[in-house]
């Protein structure tokens, strides 16, 4: 089959002249596909990360009017103050957003888009239509979320977890009306849009890759992305399914997560349900879910930081096996989201086990990284100081990892800011360098032109400057008790002394947010300003740098390159430059080192 | 006329794009390599990712040193608690270790190893010995977290019912808490939101047939005697909540349609740990905050806030709705004679009900 595909695919586009509309808005071609799900993604983010600003301005400053409130806020900001409902919407929004649209589609679906193809040797994906099937069901899902955000009654509000009853029922909080069910609809668009692209990316990367592609010769990203792939394909529908009980029982009358509920003066006919059955639905996705996030973002940091080390990755096997045993386990560890839900306390022992078994292949893949650095020759391109950014917050955020996957300790700080803290940390920062190392390391590929690197380095000095200010104290308010998804503290004075350090993440924040705008100005400047790209500008081993700067359809002219070795041959003895591509054939008695 | 004139700029805004990307491609810069890291490039972030590493151990300097109290690890309140606070101090150590030995390898490297012209890196491209290293040791200081975890998780869940706890019901609500205790004859009666009558004020739905109910005492605020084991029964009428009391370490969710359990000891009455020397300047720097903004408050004619006394408090731990974030009780740890004279002033469920 893949022979077939191989060979002259795209004479068959070639004659064909494409309009505007099959090149730029319906296009099948991956690389095109690939800048759709970054500028959609891109677009979503700023609202994700505005909505936090929102929220943090409100921590630090609660109940003072606000102008951004007023401007942005509308209605819900009467006199510029904000409301509570709308607090527990942008909590809700901003974490949907950045967890789906943004650190999933944007992502994954830029990265896997653009790199399985190039970086594999195929003409394209194995289905270009389903491929934009794809894109073009995360675009209505994202429209869908966007147009939530302006009903009536109100965003949904329940926390991106949306546990019921309280987005069963319009009746417990308005956002649970018009805003839940624009959200559950989104979500399951969403999600198919999700499963359409994953299971193209398997089968591409299972079926399509060049003669001498073999497994262990494929770049780390591509295991990050196939084994991401599979995850989603397992995990997601179980999404799926929750959110299509819950739609049934907010409107068929169903009870499958609820029971037994008196609200507002009157009993409601529900019996039997358990919302505890949601939440293991829920998790079972939920959990996965950060790996889905967090595995495209470190595939990235394995290949930018190779590259940029000029030396190959340390220990390759033991990370694709790391990645593996990360994806194996991902999915037996949802348990430790709900310690305190009111399952058996022993299943809270089953989870603490195998949550605290991640850590070792977590552990495995740091270490890995430092020792690639180790007697490297490095080039701090943005792309490789945003790596190495990930890789310390993965530490910092992974280490508290082991506080809350233990359910002894769970206990006291579930639910606190050292919850948001750490996953915000290991997943939030993290996954978003990932995807800014992605966008400047590809950047020559996408759009055929450089990112600026001095504003590359102003963006990455102060976002990694205020991440570390805003998460790293955020951990110690949590350790004083203070619960997320508070509209304000100060009917607490027992948290009064944790205001001034309030002031200080937001400050943080605010910061760190409005500096975005140098990477966004840089972004599409460089679209049209930017110096042009040479054809490998990293130079770089892999595959997609064999190919022309201007996209053609098809990849390659003429015949696709054959692969005669692993992608990471940096500063190989016995070679003059510093690295060697992969359709390099071995030199005669050159041994293939890595196996 | 106004769509006609949105329309008419966003045509010409377009145009207008349309025609600079026009010059710009036109204009294309040539390729050339000054977007790439140069040596000097190289050496100025080589220095700033060490000055970074100082940032992060600054950092961590400073948050343990201005708010490294830390509440919820000295302190507690409640007899498992020391065992939770001395697993999460351990925790924390070793978390400590990792991270400062971990973040100075990686910023220490990235700053000794910054590239230069001529230089080759050293191809080195896998270690089993290594690897094996760094995959023990995890698993070993795992183990051993993970072994005195579990013992600490199954002391804490489990209820030894021959300890003879006193029965109490947490209830929760969209927005606020109640109690329920089961009386003279420790069985908490029978209860269903489906048998809420507010006419009658039965307010939790308590079964008034059922004998063992009607002894039941109903209230707001929580009065728990010190050193009794407590048994509390979590029900939720509406959404999901979480009992979360911080000083005690404990929290479990209230769930609708079923019964959740914690239990645990208080092992200081409410009147001693405000003596603790840490609570006595936690809550003096508290009510200096106070004053502070009770003066900002008073300058623009508005109340001031009342002066602070440190109380144990129950607070809602689930998103639960609009004022999730004021959904709070009192609990009160007192001398088992105070408790149970407080309790002989309650009113039974029986007695509350009003008859018509």
């Amino acid at each position: 089959m893949s022979a077939h595909v191989d060979t002259h695919d795209h004479d068959d586009h070639g004659h064909h002249k494409e309009t505007f509309i099959t090149k730029y808005i319906f296009s099948q071609d991956h690389k095109m596909i690939a800048k759709q799900y970054l500028i959609t993604g891109t677009i979503m983010g700023v609202i994700g990360v505005l909505m936090s600003l929102m929220m943090r301005t409100q921590i630090a400053w609660p109940g003072e009017p606000n102008v951004l409130f007023k401007a942005l806020l509308g209605k819900w900001a009467p006199g510029g103050v904000m409301d509570a409902d709308i607090y527990l919407a942008l909590v809700t929004i901003h974490g949907t957003i950045m967890v789906f649209f943004v650190l999933t589609a944007g992502l994954s679906g830029t990265f896997s888009n653009l790199l399985i193809p190039l970086q594999i040797g195929a003409r394209d994906m194995a289905s270009g239509f389903l491929n934009m099937v794809s894109y073009w069901l995360f675009f209505i899902s994202s429209l869908v979320m966007v147009i939530s955000l302006f009903v009536a009654s109100g965003p949904a509000a329940a926390g991106w977890t949306i546990y019921p009853p309280l987005s069963a029922l319009p009746l417990a909080q308005s956002g649970s009306g018009m805003g839940m069910t624009l959200w559950l609809v989104s979500m399951a668009i969403f999600i198919a849009s999700s499963l359409l692209g994953s299971l193209n990316y398997i089968v591409t990367v299972i079926n399509l890759r060049t003669k001498g592609m073999s497994m262990t010769r494929l770049p780390l990203t591509i295991w990050a992305f196939f084994v991401t792939a599979i995850i989603g394909v397992v995990s997601f529908p179980v999404l799926l399914s929750a959110a299509l009980l819950l739609i049934m029982d907010r409107s068929f009358g169903t009870s499958f997560f609820l029971s037994d509920i008196f609200i507002q003066g009157e009993v409601l006919h529900y019996q039997g349900g358990s919302p505890v059955l949601f939440e293991h639905l829920f998790w079972f996705l939920g959990h996965p879910e950060v790996y889905i996030v967090l595995l495209p973002a470190l595939g990235i940091t394995s290949e930018v930081i190779a590259t940029n080390s000029r030396k190959p990755i340390f220990g390759y096997r033991a990370m694709v096996l790391s990645i593996l045993a990360i994806a194996f386990l991902s999915t037996i560890v949802w348990g430790h989201h709900m310690f305190i839900s009111g399952m058996n306390p022993f299943l809270g022992s089953v989870f603490t086990f195998t949550t605290l078994l991640i850590a070792i292949p977590s552990a495995v893949k740091a270490f890995n990284y430092i020792t690639t650095l180790w007697k490297g020759n490095l080039q701090f391109n943005p792309a490789m100081l945003f790596s190495i950014g990930l890789v310390s917050t993965f530490i910092t955020g992974g280490l508290t990892g082991i506080i809350l996957g233990d359910s002894a300790l769970d206990i006291n700080v579930h639910d606190t800011y050292f919850v948001v803290a750490h996953f915000h940390l290991v997943m939030g920062i993290s996954a978003l360098y990932g995807m800014f190392a992605g966008i400047y390391h590809w950047y020559p590929k996408l759009f055929g032109r450089m990112l600026n690197k001095n504003l590359g380095y102003v963006h990455f000095w102060v976002t990694a400057i205020s991440a570390y200010g805003v998460f790293f104290p955020m951990h110690f308010i949590g350790m004083a008790g203070l619960p997320r998804r508070y509209y304000t503290n100060s009917n607490f004075p027992l948290f009064d002394d944790l205001s001034n350090v309030n002031v200080l993440i937001t400050i943080f924040a605010l910061v760190g947010g409005v500096f975005q705008i140098v990477f966004l100005y840089n972004f599409v400047h460089s679209m049209f300003y930017g110096k042009r790209a040479p054809k490998n500008p990293w130079r770089s081993n892999t595959m997609e740098w064999t190919t022309e700067v201007e996209h053609i359809h098809g990849n390659w002219e003429g015949d696709i390159p054959h692969v005669y070795r692993w992608p990471y041959d940096y500063s190989k003895p016995g070679y003059e430059e510093d690295y060697v591509p992969q359709n390099i054939p071995l030199k005669e008695g050159e041994e293939e080192l890595h196996h | 006329m106004t769509t006609f004139l949105t329309i008419l700029v966003l045509v010409s805004i377009t145009v207008a794009i349309w025609q600079m990307v026009k010059i710009f491609d036109l204009s294309r810069k040539p390729a050339d390599d000054s977007e790439i890291a140069t040596d000097q490039d190289n050496k100025v972030n080589g220095y700033m990712l060490l000055g970074f590493l100082i940032f992060i151990y600054l950092i961590t300097i400073i948050s343990f040193v201005l708010w490294g109290d830390l509440p919820l690890l000295s302190d507690a309140a409640s007899e498992h608690g020391s065992d939770v606070d001395s697993l999460f101090i351990l925790s924390l150590v070793i978390i400590f270790i990792v991270q400062t030995i971990t973040q100075f390898l990686l910023h220490y490297f990235a700053f000794i190893y910054r590239g230069e012209k001529g230089k080759k890196a050293l191809f080195f491209a896998d270690n089993d010995k290594l690897e094996f290293i760094w995959t023990i040791i995890p698993v070993i200081v795992l183990a051993g977290l993970i072994i005195s975890g579990l013992f600490t998780w199954t002391e804490i869940m489990t209820v030894d019912e021959n300890d003879d706890p006193i029965v109490v019901e947490l209830y929760a609500q969209q927005f606020n808490w109640k109690a329920r205790y089961a009386g003279e004859d420790n069985v908490l009666g029978k209860a269903n939101v489906r048998l809420i009558d507010l006419d009658k004020a039965n307010i939790l739905g308590v079964d008034e047939s059922d004998l063992n109910a009607q002894d039941d005492i109903i209230v707001t605020e929580l009065h728990l005697p010190v050193n009794r084991p407590i048994l509390f029964k979590m029900r939720s009428q509406d959404v999901l909540h979480s009992a979360y009391m911080p000083h005690f370490r404990a929290q479990m969710n209230c769930v609708p349609g079923m019964i959740t359990q914690f239990s645990f000891t208080p092992t200081i009455t409410t009147e001693d740990y405000r003596m603790l020397p840490n609570i006595v300047e936690k809550v003096n720097n508290i009510n200096k905050i106070r004053i502070k903004k009770s003066e900002k408050l008073a300058s623009q004619g508005e109340e001031a806030l009342d002066r602070y006394d440190f109380d144990f408090l129950l607070l809602c731990n689930k998103i639960c709705g609009k004022s999730h974030y004021n959904m709070q009780m009192k609990i009160i740890v007192e001398t088992e004679e105070e408790f149970n004279a407080w309790m002989a002033e309650q009113k039974t469920f029986a007695a509350s009900l009003i008859q018509n």
